[in-house]
């Protein structure tokens, strides 16, 4: 067990606390206290409200939304010991990050890492100021666990690129300002025939169809390039290399998405709170169904467990620098837990958890049916938890195909 | 599949071919965009009438066919297969009532209109989000009964409650004193909080004691029955969507895990199956009804839950849209799973009856 002096080796990291207290009492809005929206990565931009903006530009300028990307490109610099800390004094005034969506969680990392000088320095600090959005364009109508099918062409044309196709499921494609696409350069072969390429999604010949889910939200979309002119400079990396690229994107992808963190700031209260609320109680404060409170503890056994998990995995991957194909491990049991706690929370509160519209729901019943629906993606995309399991399987494992 | 008579292969044969004719999900999408409270068509309620499915548990002297819970069953998976939205079981379910413990006047009076389809009737029973039909408060005095019913299935349609009060079942008509405030659910159907006011109520004094169990296990019963149709049809639809859609230049269905997983939701709906078959058999034989009841609706909890979590799973992201009518299966899913009898409900009663 680590002791108090272990935990805080330096007056620095008080001072820094010091710090962020400060900026949060002069910068954090007070009406947005605990608004957060768990969802609003998905459902699109609402019109932002003045504090909102203030509170947006405040931490961008900062960098403190992406507190550990350098600070040369418009991040916090923080270290981790700091990034920690300021997590903890935003969960504490009630504040929430206000910088985030594809291009902090995906794109940056992975162009921080395969981009070039210029690249970065266009595209990295708009996204620490959450100034632009991103989508990804990768799946299409037949590569989507089978990405490497891909069939967009990117043909080379001296200055630039020609880009036709269709890609599908494209996330917040009506509302991105920019989209990363793994494109194809070379038919002659699958993998190193894939490139990485960054389309801007007002280039004439970009057309977005956004496509009704079952929860009611369309916030995905068919995207259609007809004849659509890319400068030679978007590509990332080597002509070929998307495939590489495009598979570190997706790590960062699973552990961001799927797993840990982002899972645990979404889920907010835990289940036996919400019971607590819902179901009846015996004299001694205690759940009276005996069934259900079997199930709560079981759940949140394996919740906990699932947490530690994550922390683990984060602080081991990072020690050896960087993501690893644990992040499949992560987003498997993240993402199956999460639709379990959903779907509990819906049994607990019985059918007032599944109110649809109109009266007699509150807004976050109504908001709790909406993110089981849209949850049931979370094992589809990024990836599949059966493509996760052939992962392990073949490579952290070293099982073989079957021949 | 249990064996059936001749009667009720015909019985089936007919429910099937009328529902995938008649009444595909295309027909409940039509439903949807109405916006119509109700949330049936009524031209397809008619029909059904006509074809003697509201009367199949009705004594023939009364206007029904006397077929058997079985039969009556076999049409509601049938039903269950297209989502067809209808008022059939919560009106087969209201006439039940009133067979177990009606007056010869009351079975007069209504048995013939509910077997005819002239009437719609539904139960009346929980007066909060979960079921619990040991917790009710309304309360009948002087003929005239008060309190509110939560969420009542088809409340809209309906022209007769069934009523739980504290001293037993009554029948409600659709008028004076009863009003209803909508709750609109995820799967679309119709909903409402009913409230009673002083109504005339008229009581089901026959049928003992157990009258509200034995009517609640005829509802779970029938309500398993449409959950194993919906489990059905995502099962088939699923494997023939893993037949037909290629990854990795192979048809999904020669992947060992997915063929393995396949076969394991297989597995589940022969249990499903069982269970709910056997629910019905109880009921013909009146033979061991809550034991049988409790399996039917906690297998088909279990089974639908997994199956259509499943469905949408391996269908990848084309099962995330609205599209795709794989999703609707979800969403009435867990709306049937938390009527009359959640799994931890029906756990602890299981328990109960087992004297444990
Ligand atoms: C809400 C949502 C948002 C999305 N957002 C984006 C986005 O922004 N950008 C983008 O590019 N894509 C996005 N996607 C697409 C997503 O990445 C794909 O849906 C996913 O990769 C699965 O592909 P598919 O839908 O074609 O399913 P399929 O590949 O057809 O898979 C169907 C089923 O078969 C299983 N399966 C497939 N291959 C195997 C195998 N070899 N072994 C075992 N099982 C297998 C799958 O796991 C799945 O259960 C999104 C999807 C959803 C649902």
């Amino acid at each position: 067990m680590a002791t108090q002096t272990e935990l805080q080796p330096a007056d620095t990291t008080d001072a820094f606390r010091e710090e962020v207290r400060q900026f949060l009492a002069d910068n954090f809005p007070e009406e947005l206290k605990g608004k957060g929206n768990a969802l609003a990565g998905v459902e699109g931009p609402t019109a932002e409200t003045e504090p909102q903006r203030k509170w947006r530009e405040a931490m961008g300028a900062r960098g403190w939304g992406t507190p550990t990307w350098p600070k040369e490109y418009g991040g916090g610099g923080l270290n981790r010991k700091q990034a920690a800390i300021l997590n903890e004094e935003l969960a504490k005034a009630g504040a929430y990050n206000p910088i985030g969506g594809m291009g902090v969680m995906m794109f940056g990392p992975t162009l921080l890492e395969y981009g070039s000088e210029e690249q970065k320095k266009e595209h990295i600090p708009p996204i620490c100021r959450g100034e632009v959005r991103w989508c990804q364009g990768y799946s299409e109508p037949n590569a989507g666990s089978d990405l490497a099918n891909l069939q967009t062409t990117a043909e080379d044309k001296g200055d630039h690129y020609l880009v036709n196709g269709q890609k599908t499921w494209t996330s917040g494609g009506q509302w991105a300002d920019k989209c990363f696409c793994l494109v194809r350069t070379d038919r002659s072969d699958k993998h190193r025939g894939i490139s990485f390429l960054l389309i801007d999604m007002d280039s004439p010949g970009v057309e977005v169809r956004p496509i009704q889910m079952i929860s009611g939200m369309s916030p995905f979309c068919e995207t259609f390039f007809t004849d659509v002119k890319v400068p030679k400079e978007n590509l990332v990396g080597e002509e070929g290399q998307g495939w590489t690229i495009g598979k570190r994107l997706l790590q960062h992808e699973r552990t961001n998405l799927s797993g840990g963190g982002s899972m645990a700031r979404l889920m907010g209260q835990s289940v036996s709170d919400v019971a607590k609320k819902y179901l009846e109680l015996d004299d001694g404060g205690e759940i009276a169904d005996k069934v259900m409170r079997d199930r709560i503890a079981d759940f949140e056994i394996r919740w906990g467990s699932f947490l530690m998990t994550a922390r683990r995995a984060t602080e081991e991957s990072k020690a050896a620098g960087g993501v690893s194909e644990i992040s499949s491990v992560l987003k498997k049991l993240g993402t199956k837990l999460g639709q379990e706690r959903a779907e509990m929370l819906i049994e607990i509160m019985g059918l007032q958890g599944l109110g649809w519209e109109g009266e007699g729901f509150s807004e976050s019943e109504l908001a709790g049916v909406r993110a089981w629906l849209f949850g049931k993606a979370t094992t589809i995309y990024g990836g599949s938890t059966e493509i996760q399991n052939n992962i392990i399987a073949k490579r952290v494992l070293g099982m073989l195909d079957h021949q | 599949m249990a064996v059936l008579n001749e009667e009720q292969e015909m019985l089936r044969d007919m429910a099937r071919e009328w529902a995938t004719n008649e009444s595909p999900v295309t027909e409940f999408r039509k439903v949807r965009a109405s916006g119509e409270p109700e949330a049936f068509d009524r031209g397809a309620f008619g029909n059904m009438a006509e074809m003697g499915w509201t009367g199949v548990i009705i004594p023939e002297e009364h206007g029904g066919s006397d077929f058997g819970w079985l039969s009556a069953g076999l049409v509601v998976e049938e039903l269950g297969k297209t989502l067809t939205a209808s008022p059939l079981i919560q009106t087969t379910i209201a006439a039940a009532a009133i067979v177990l413990g009606g007056s010869d006047e009351q079975k007069a009076k209504y048995l013939p209109k509910l077997a005819s389809g002239e009437m719609i009737g539904t139960l009346a029973i929980d007066e909060g989000a979960r079921h619990d039909p040991s917790k009710i408060a309304t309360s009948v005095s002087g003929g005239k009964i008060s309190g509110t019913k939560a969420f009542v299935h088809e409340a809209h349609g309906a022209d007769l409650f069934v009523v739980a009060s504290t001293d037993g079942l009554y029948l409600v008509e659709k008028g004076d004193g009863v009003s209803l405030s909508t709750r609109k659910l995820t799967d679309q159907r119709s909903h409402a909080d009913v409230t009673f006011d002083g109504a005339s109520a008229d009581k089901l004094a026959g049928g003992g004691d157990s009258l509200l169990d034995d009517v609640l296990d005829r509802a779970r019963i029938l309500t398993a029955c449409e959950m194993l149709g919906m489990a059905q049809q995502v099962f088939d639809t699923t494997l023939d969507y893993l037949k037909q859609r290629v990854q990795f230049n192979q048809v999904l269905a020669t992947f060992q895990s997915l063929q393995h997983r396949m076969a394991d939701l297989f597995g589940d709906l022969a249990m499903m199956r069982s269970a709910v078959e056997g629910g019905l058999q109880a009921l013909d034989s009146g033979f061991g009804v809550a034991r049988a009841a409790t399996i039917a609706k906690a297998e088909a909890n279990r089974v639908l839950h997994t199956m259509s979590r499943e469905g949408v799973q391996l269908h990848g992201g084309i099962g995330m849209t609205d599209e795709y009518d794989i999703g609707f299966y979800l969403k009435r899913a867990r709306v049937l799973e938390a009527s009359f009898g959640s799994t931890s409900y029906l756990k602890n009663r299981f328990a109960k009856l087992g004297g444990y």
